[in-house]
């Protein structure tokens, strides 16, 4: 069993940056296994091939643009995976479609993929997120965590010294 | 009555970018290059420690994020007149060489081999006629019965359920497709192997980056890679020993098989080695510094003006100021305004914006438009390889003579330098390249082995910064050519930044004398046979490798969208 959790967004494009700040909550806020790798995608594509290849399960985390409020936060999944890649629904990527179409290939895609995204704000230049977004972040981190761990991979809280 | 036609977005590129051309009479008469996001990472920049400038311009872009990660700490090292390492500059270039291998691989076989592949038409070919054609060009061990026929199976199994996935966006069946089925056969073989191949070049990236994609291991005055031989966490020779492993295996494709594929295209498609040529002043930076100062190169780099290799005059070393004292940028075309009239030298550049609307005959870009001693200048691959060759450098001729040779082979007839000022040869000039990249992946390799063997494990000398005014320029022979950064620190701060980066010098609008810049110049008399389908535009644009996410930056677009999503 092997999961992998993508962050991805241009982190100097303020919103844009909550999939990869949200990879980095997990990685704090969680004890991941083995069988889990979280990676900050940042806006890369072929890069990823390899950490991508034969998983039986991908997050990704990404910012999404669907007409809702921002802050809301949103799951897709299922047959809604390819028409979301197809419409772009994520703004900026380009890169990640394509890394999918290239597994497809290869034989090697993962069994299951889930999106869990967040309307974003702001995608202005700069390096910090809007605060609506920003106090969602970990509310992200948390889905991708229950994902796993309905799935049966073995995810345990991080004490946090106060 | 000429037609314009738009193509907006260009695709399978990095960032956005618009093309328009005026066809009359099956020709292109006039073409517009047009950047459509602005780039504002300068700004972000300003007030900053120049310490943390490679991690932020690193974010600039998802394919190049090594490249700016090691001009930016080029640039502050310049700016402090600091040296590097003997160890950081061998484990800097082997990253470089790497990461430059990688995306010439990605570029060839997956963002533009389907210009010239008709994927559909492979269908129709025998595999075993393909698998002795293969065998017949090169020793590559994949090029057999076995691998033709269960590729031709893969390919089947995609177009009869519908799913062409990657393949869908292209112009299959379009008149300008030359190649037999067996050709377009063993291109799809090579492409899906090409694939598995680019994943070698990114380990080594790994490796020693710490982290793809966004490597971790740079800083200004070295690199942080400890260097230990018998320690587990840090640079062991276990890992160097892998990463001498990958290199062979990146040695071995790029050799027989991506060589001999470019050279394929080209005397297949031999009528484009007379199209696409556009700007022949050539610019080209030095790279792959050999010594802690940035006086030795491995791969040397110039200026050659009007396609005359005589005219070369070299750039020699880091910070030369034949080089820093060359580069100005025009927003005459440009959605920008300057305070005053005229271009302006990078460390006195300026990022306002000003939106006007596409304009022909006035602003219509989000790029600016770069000069060299005000001539506009094509980089990149080309650029490269022709400096290179009027430099003497030997490796380089070994490689271009065999590219050469083999499509006077195929095409049995003598083709000569002459075919390289066009399309094709900016792709074979990429093939070229990475074959006299990979040689250098294995030079470097072992003079780092050899420098850590003497007992120099060194690898950062710590940068200390005046209280007063102090600018440097960083630059990298990237990819997609000449990249650089420009600097300006006041009391450890940034001042100004500014990144002049290879699709701005290629991409750009016309200039402050209305000269058209290199792609405009390269799609005049363009022939197309069908302007609803104008694949001979996008030939052309791809040869350069258009990534323009950094040269400029991202714009929000309402996507107008049907699929229904719910909140969780």
């Amino acid at each position: 069993m092997r999961a992998v959790v993508l962050g991805v967004g241009n982190i100097i494009l303020s919103d844009e940056a909550a999939g990869v700040r949200a990879v980095e909550e997990l990685q704090a806020a969680w004890s991941l296994p083995e069988s889990v790798l979280a990676i900050d995608g940042g806006t890369s594509g072929m890069e990823m091939i390899e950490d991508l290849s034969d998983l039986d399960f991908l997050i990704v985390l990404d910012v999404v643009k669907t007409g809702a409020p921002p802050g809301t936060l949103v799951k897709i999944a299922g047959d809604e995976i390819p028409v979301f890649f197809r419409h772009k629904l994520s703004p900026h990527q380009i890169a990640l479609p394509d890394v999918l179409a290239s597994l497809e290939l290869l034989d090697a895609m993962p069994k299951e993929i889930v999106v869990l995204g967040v309307e974003f704000s702001s995608l202005e230049l700069g390096l910090e997120m809007t605060p609506a977004i920003a106090r969602m972040v970990p509310r992200l981190a948390d889905l991708a965590a229950e994902e796993l761990l309905t799935r049966g991979y073995g995810l345990m809280p991080v004490r946090k010294v106060a | 009555m000429s037609k314009r036609v738009t193509i907006d977005p260009i695709t399978r590129i990095e960032g956005h970018l618009r093309i328009d051309v005026d066809v009359d009479g099956g020709r292109v008469k006039k073409a517009w290059s047009s950047g459509q996001m602005w780039r504002g990472v300068e700004l972000i920049l300003l007030g900053r420690d120049p310490r943390d400038a490679w991690a932020i311009t690193q974010r600039i872009c998802g394919v190049c994020t090594t490249v700016h990660a090691i001009t930016s700490v080029r640039a502050v090292e310049n700016a402090l007149n600091m040296e590097v390492p003997l160890n950081a500059q061998y484990i800097r270039n082997l990253i470089i060489l790497a990461h430059a291998v990688h995306d010439q691989i990605v570029h060839f076989y997956h963002l533009s081999a389907l210009d010239w592949v008709d994927v559909t038409s492979a269908l129709k070919a025998d595999p075993d006629k393909a698998a002795a054609l293969g065998e017949s060009l090169s020793s590559w061990s994949l090029n057999n019965k076995h691998e033709m026929r269960k590729t031709h199976e893969r390919l089947k199994h995609f177009v009869n359920g519908g799913q062409l996935g990657i393949f869908t966006n292209g112009y299959w069946g379009h008149p300008a497709m030359k190649l037999s089925p067996e050709v377009n056969l063993m291109a799809v073989a090579h492409y899906l192997q090409a694939l598995e191949v680019q994943r070698k070049a990114n380990k080594i990236v790994s490796i020693l980056g710490a982290k793809t994609p966004h490597i971790q291991n740079v800083a200004v005055g070295g690199v942080a890679n400890p260097i230990a031989t018998d320690s587990q966490s840090v640079l062991t020779v276990e890992r160097l020993m892998a990463i001498k492993g990958f290199i062979d295996e990146l040695s071995d494709f790029v050799k027989n098989v991506y060589l001999i594929d470019v050279a394929a295209v080209g005397a297949f498609y031999a009528d484009w080695t007379a199209i696409g040529k556009g700007v022949t002043n050539y610019l080209a930076v030095p790279d792959i510094p050999m010594d802690t100062k940035g006086t030795q190169f491995a791969m040397p780099g110039g200026f050659i003006e009007g396609g005359n290799l005589s005219s070369y005059k070299p750039i020699k070393t880091f910070g030369d100021e034949y080089f820093t004292k060359g580069v100005e940028e025009s927003v005459k075309h440009s959605w920008y305004d300057y305070s005053k009239g005229g271009a302006l030298h990078p460390y006195k550049g300026e990022t306002k914006p000003n939106y006007t609307d596409f304009k022909d005959d006035a602003k219509y870009s989000w790029l600016k438009s770069p000069t060299f001693y005000g001539k506009v200048a094509q980089v990149g691959p080309l650029a490269r390889v022709l400096n290179m060759l009027a430099a003497g450098h030997e490796p380089t001729k070994k490689y271009a003579t065999a590219a050469l040779d083999t499509v006077s082979a195929l095409a049995k007839t003598k083709v000569g330098l002459d075919a390289m000022h066009s399309t094709i040869g900016r792709h074979a000039a990429r093939a070229v390249t990475a074959a006299v990249q990979v040689d250098m992946l294995a030079g470097q390799w072992s003079a780092l082995v050899e420098n850590i063997g003497k007992g120099d494990t060194k690898t950062f000398n710590a940068p200390k910064f005046p209280k007063d005014e102090v600018m440097g320029v960083g630059f990298h022979e990237a990819p997609r050519g000449a990249l650089s950064h420009w600097v300006v620190i006041d009391n450890g701060k940034i001042k100004n930044y500014q990144c002049v980066v290879p699709s701005t010098w290629n991409a750009c609008p016309r200039n402050e004398k209305d000269e058209p810049g290199p792609y405009e110049a390269s799609l005049l008399n363009t022939p197309i046979a069908d302007a609803e389908k104008p694949l001979e535009v996008l030939r052309t644009i791809h040869s350069f490798d258009p990534c323009i996410a950094c040269a400029i930056h991202l714009t929000d677009k309402e996507s107008n969208t049907a699929i229904s999503v719910r909140a969780v």
